[in-house]
């Protein structure tokens, strides 16, 4: 008799827990964009380090809050256009390393820069059968027309991933198409890896280089 | 002294033709005068990095957030006419008469356009300018075209741009000369500040400044032709 009670309630927190599992997983796109924005702002207008330009603790708060949600092999592979197939598996493995790199501290310091403002989220409606969508928000701005920044989704097993950003018109991925293009015809696909460490190297470095 | 910084920077401007002059071009068919392009933008670095930059950090540190936005906003709404007459020569009046009621509304209520109490009322700010008319025609959009102080466009937004020049209320409305070239510089300083957080992230994200900004500024004219919804390109 007494034993089967916490047996029944073992059984109801194992589905409640496989429930929230789930539920987490399926969490629609606009609502995981909203919520994770949301979350890194209210870090963001709290902490003085990160307002001063902590660009390390930046990369830390990106790295725990929004790297889970991104998809970066398709990122970099968006930003190979054509020339990713010339890559091997190895390589293509530790160009999308350093170029994850790169973007995360991209990121980071377009995060901090803009503590000023809010986040607005345009009404977004989408198909069940949707793969793939995009999200879009809007930064207001005092002084400025509204600075749109819309997000691609791709539906993954384990939720929505983020393949792309794009601030007012400006693809963060796109944009390197050409540079890429032009370090692997001129460096091969080795070369373009060796430049992009070799960026990331030196920004670790503290040393934003001027080119 | 300042003779010899002239000169320092004459030396300067002077390496960077030469040196942008044999570096290597990448083929971007947008793009087919860019040694040339390249040599403007190193001359248009260098004069940012002593003149514009520092000015605008200046600003930018100096003048407290509500006035900034002001002059952000008085120099948005002086542009809001243009903006609809663009709007309505691009056949989309439902736009235009948003933009001409910002105008009534914020030179008012908003007091000569210092508030910017139409985005309040929902009635958002647009960009619109004459090259975007001309794209919106059917001009396409030529060769990419870099030039110091002026900074990127394409060659039909070079003339676009003239034609904006030539309409501007700033040019024309303000006959003191001191009065009229005062606006234009605290216009140009307003806007160069506003630039200064994307500064820090183009320097580090980019594996090349030059072809970056090129690339980042041909997308956003084409998203900006089609109002931010530019139809999907391929991947």
């Amino acid at each position: 008799m007494h034993g089967k009670i916490p047996m029944k309630r073992l059984i109801a927190l194992i589905f409640s827990a496989f429930f929230v599992l789930s539920a987490a997983a399926q969490e629609a796109p606009d609502v995981l964009i909203k919520r994770v924005s949301e979350e890194v702002l209210s870090i963001v207008r709290t902490d003085k380090e990160l307002q001063n330009g902590n660009t390390k603790r930046a990369v830390e708060l990106v790295e725990q809050k929004v790297l889970p949600h991104f998809n970066f092999t398709r990122m970099t592979r968006l930003a190979m256009g054509k020339e990713w197939n010339k890559a091997t598996p190895d390589q293509q493995q530790r160009l999308t390393q350093e170029f994850k790199t790169l973007l995360v501290r991209t990121y980071s310091n377009a995060l901090t820069g803009y503590k000023n403002q809010t986040l607005r989220y345009k009404s977004f409606k989408m198909d069940g059968a949707d793969k793939e969508v995009v999200v879009q928000t809007e930064v207001v701005r005092p002084g400025a027309p509204a600075l749109p920044i819309d997000y691609s989704l791709e539906k993954q097993d384990n939720g929505w991933k983020v393949y792309d950003v794009v601030v007012d018109g400006i693809s963060l991925v796109v944009s390197y198409r050409d540079q890429f293009g032009q370090e692997v015809r001129a460096n091969g696909v080795d070369g373009l890896i060796k430049s992009i460490a070799a960026k990331n190297k030196s920004l670790e470095n503290g040393k934003a280089d001027k080119k | 002294m300042k003779a010899k910084r002239m000169q320092g920077l004459l030396a300067g401007v002077l390496a960077a033709l030469l040196l942008s002059g044999c570096a290597a071009t990448g083929n971007n068919p947008k793009d087919p005068n860019e040694g040339f392009n390249r040599a403007m933008f190193n001359v248009n670095e260098g004069l940012d990095s002593v003149v514009a930059k520092p000015l605008a950090k200046g600003y930018d540190a100096a003048v407290p957030l509500p006035v900034k936005a002001s002059v952000g906003n008085f120099f948005g709404n002086v542009g809001d006419a243009w903006v609809g007459i663009n709007n309505g020569l691009q056949g989309k009046p439902g736009r235009g008469a948003n933009d001409i009621g910002r105008l009534l509304i914020n030179s008012t209520v908003g007091i000569l356009g210092l508030f910017d109490v139409a985005s309040e009322m929902g009635m958002p700010k647009h960009e619109e300018d004459f090259g975007q008319t001309l794209a919106v025609w059917g001009v396409g959009d030529g060769p990419y075209v870099f030039l110091p102080i002026i900074g990127p466009r394409t060659t039909r937004d070079t003339f676009g741009w003239m034609v904006d020049e030539a309409v501007d209320p700033v040019w024309w409305g303000i006959d003191n000369m001191a009065v009229r070239n005062s606006a234009a510089a605290l216009r140009f300083v307003d806007i160069r500040a506003s630039l200064l957080p994307a500064d820090k992230v183009v320097e580090e994200a980019a594996l090349d400044k030059y072809a970056y900004i090129r690339d980042a500024y041909l997308q956003r004219r084409r998203s900006q032709i089609f109002d931010g919804r530019p139809p999907k390109q391929d991947e």
